[in-house]
């Protein structure tokens, strides 16, 4: 996957949890639970959509890691490049 | 310790599943479709042949009952994102619609000396609560910024009496103990306080946001869980209850069913309540075992009755009443306290189509030993009298009813015991929770009424955020 399809399926993903929510706007660099309303619930289920989706584990330690979008992308990449 | 010799743990048998949950109750089922949804395997075992443990449904001479649940609390309309409900339904990725709720009309809680209704919208309740107790005003204020300021949902906050922290704000106890009353009847395992974070949940479920009934009653909201979690590929084995959790090396190494059967699993959700479930672990030893079990149980009595109470000119949804300015929320040293209690008529809400029937409930405190130690004929014949006594308290504010009761069903702290296996017929477990779930086994965990969310929301919750942080967090 390129950072392109990889940052869309982010927000795919992240559409899916908070469908009522409009995530055209949403800043790269700014951690997404500042700009939507996203509870550490809702976080919980990027990782585990994730998990689902593509397999990919996240560990907790590294939840850090996908608090901003450009985070989420830099993260995954290395991850998801074979996909 | 090792394990017994009944079912030493093979070392070439891998596990037959990722988790185990004990009880398909509102908790257990919640569960369960999370961790289904993510692909784990998953089996819930429930020893009765009806899922919902405490919140249940039964048929009786042709009518249909609901078991708990008078109304959901946590109503918010549709919009509202951040609160219990709206997070529930997003965490079950379940639709608003799935549950068909319908908001209250009025409810109220009745003293001697003054009533405070509130409704669905809390600007009403806290006009109420001014003009009743003018000299409280700021008071409240105070209180409402105390409430909404304490965060309920941490796990790791230390217990607070709520009496004191109210106490401490509210100068005239009759208004501490007309907002203890609805609060303590819908989720409260302590006697006469509650512990301060269980009082924020229940005033913003009960108080900020509010009632509303699923259009089928209780059926409703286990037929949605029940055909999500089968939806999603968990395993649900009924009259299958578990006779033992065999232990060794700090870990709970697999379950005798009842039936005999083992099985291992690698983690082990239990619903049942805490003391329940150590009562299971194969090395308990009941001498070095002291953990407080819940004395808190009711009477139920529900009347089919043959023209809706509305059209007597009684209008309101729930009434939790007091027959004493001094609230007292305790088990009685009778069968039954009629002093004070709750009644719930289920056709006063908004539904678009009113119920089948005209209904009635209502619940007082009841005495569990004193219930249990009655033989068959004494156990019926005391049911007769006791309804007799809480219906002459019931239409002191409620227009007398009686002549158009066709129907009645009464249920006791027995019938409790027999449906939810809780020590005492406990409707809300032990009063000493376990916020975190965690046990002194590694594998074995809390959830439901002894995990501490209550409420019929907060019970889903407390399913979803065992799951989430024992299970999906860590694998």
């Amino acid at each position: 996957m390129t950072k392109e399809q990889i940052r869309a399926s982010v927000l795919e993903i992240i559409g899916q949890i908070i469908p009522d929510e409009d995530l055209s706007n949403l800043k790269g660099d700014v951690p997404i639970r500042e700009q939507v309303e996203l509870d550490s619930m809702d976080f919980l289920d990027i990782v585990m959509e994730l998990r689902k989706r593509y397999g990919i584990e996240v560990p907790e330690s590294d939840y850090g890691q996908l608090a901003t979008l450009d985070g989420s992308v830099a993260y995954l990449g290395p991850r998801m490049k074979n996909l | 310790m090792k394990a017994g010799p009944s079912c030493p743990p093979e070392k070439n048998r891998t596990v037959d599943y990722d988790v185990l949950i004990i009880g398909a109750g509102m908790s257990g089922l919640a569960a369960g479709i999370r961790l289904a949804y993510y692909g784990k395997k998953v089996c819930i075992v429930e020893r009765h042949h009806r899922v919902g443990g405490l919140n249940s449904f039964y048929s009786r001479g042709g009518h249909k009952f609901d078991v708990g649940l008078h109304a959901m609390t946590n109503y918010v309309s549709k919009g509202v994102r951040l609160a219990p409900l709206p997070k529930l339904l997003r965490q079950l990725k379940l639709k608003p619609e799935d549950f068909a709720l319908y908001p209250q009309r009025i409810s109220v809680i009745k003293f001697p000396a003054k009533t405070l209704r509130f409704n669905n919208d809390f600007n009403f309740f806290v006009q109420e609560v001014v003009d009743n107790f003018p000299g409280q005003a700021d008071n409240f204020r105070k209180l409402l910024k105390v409430t909404f300021e304490c965060d309920e949902l941490n796990l790791y906050a230390k217990p607070v009496s709520a009496r004191q922290v109210v106490g401490s704000i509210i100068s005239d106890p009759l208004l501490t103990d007309m907002l203890f009353c609805p609060l303590m009847f819908y989720g409260n395992a302590q006697e006469n306080d509650m512990e301060f974070a269980q009082f924020v949940t229940m005033f913003k479920a009960i108080f900020y946001e509010g009632f509303a009934r699923p259009q089928a009653g209780v059926r409703q909201i286990l037929d949605v869980l029940l055909k999500k979690y089968r939806g999603c590929g968990g395993e649900l084995r009924m009259k299958c209850g578990v006779k033992r959790l065999e232990c060794a090396g700090g870990r709970v190494q697999s379950v005798t069913l009842e039936n005999g059967e083992v099985v291992m699993a690698a983690t082990i959700l239990s619903s049942t309540g805490y003391v329940e479930t150590m009562r299971l672990l194969s090395d308990y030893d009941p001498a070095n075992f002291n953990y407080d079990v819940g004395n808190i149980s009711c009477m139920e009595s529900i009347m089919v009755l043959d023209r809706e109470i509305s059209d007597m000119g009684y209008d309101t949804t729930i009434a939790f009443y007091s027959n004493s300015d001094t609230f007292s929320y305790r088990k009685p040293d009778r069968l039954v306290d009629v002093s004070s209690g709750v009644v719930c008529c289920p056709n006063n809400f908004q539904f678009e189509n009113p119920l089948p029937e005209a209904m009635i409930r209502v619940t007082n405190l009841a005495n569990f030993d004193l219930w249990d130690k009655l033989g068959e004929k004494e156990y019926e014949d005391e049911k007769a009298a006791w309804l007799q006594t809480a219906l002459k308290e019931v239409v002191k504010f409620v227009p007398d009813f009686r002549d158009s009761i066709v129907f009645t069903d009464v249920f006791t702290p027995r019938t409790i015991y027999r449906f939810t296996g809780h020590i005492n017929g406990a409707v809300y477990g032990s009063p000493s929770k376990i916020k975190t779930g965690r046990t002194h086994l590694a594998n074995l965990f809390i959830c439901g009424t002894d995990q501490g969310f209550l409420g019929i929301v907060g019970t889903m919750l407390s399913g979803i955020s065992m799951a989430n942080l024992h299970v999906l967090q860590k694998t």
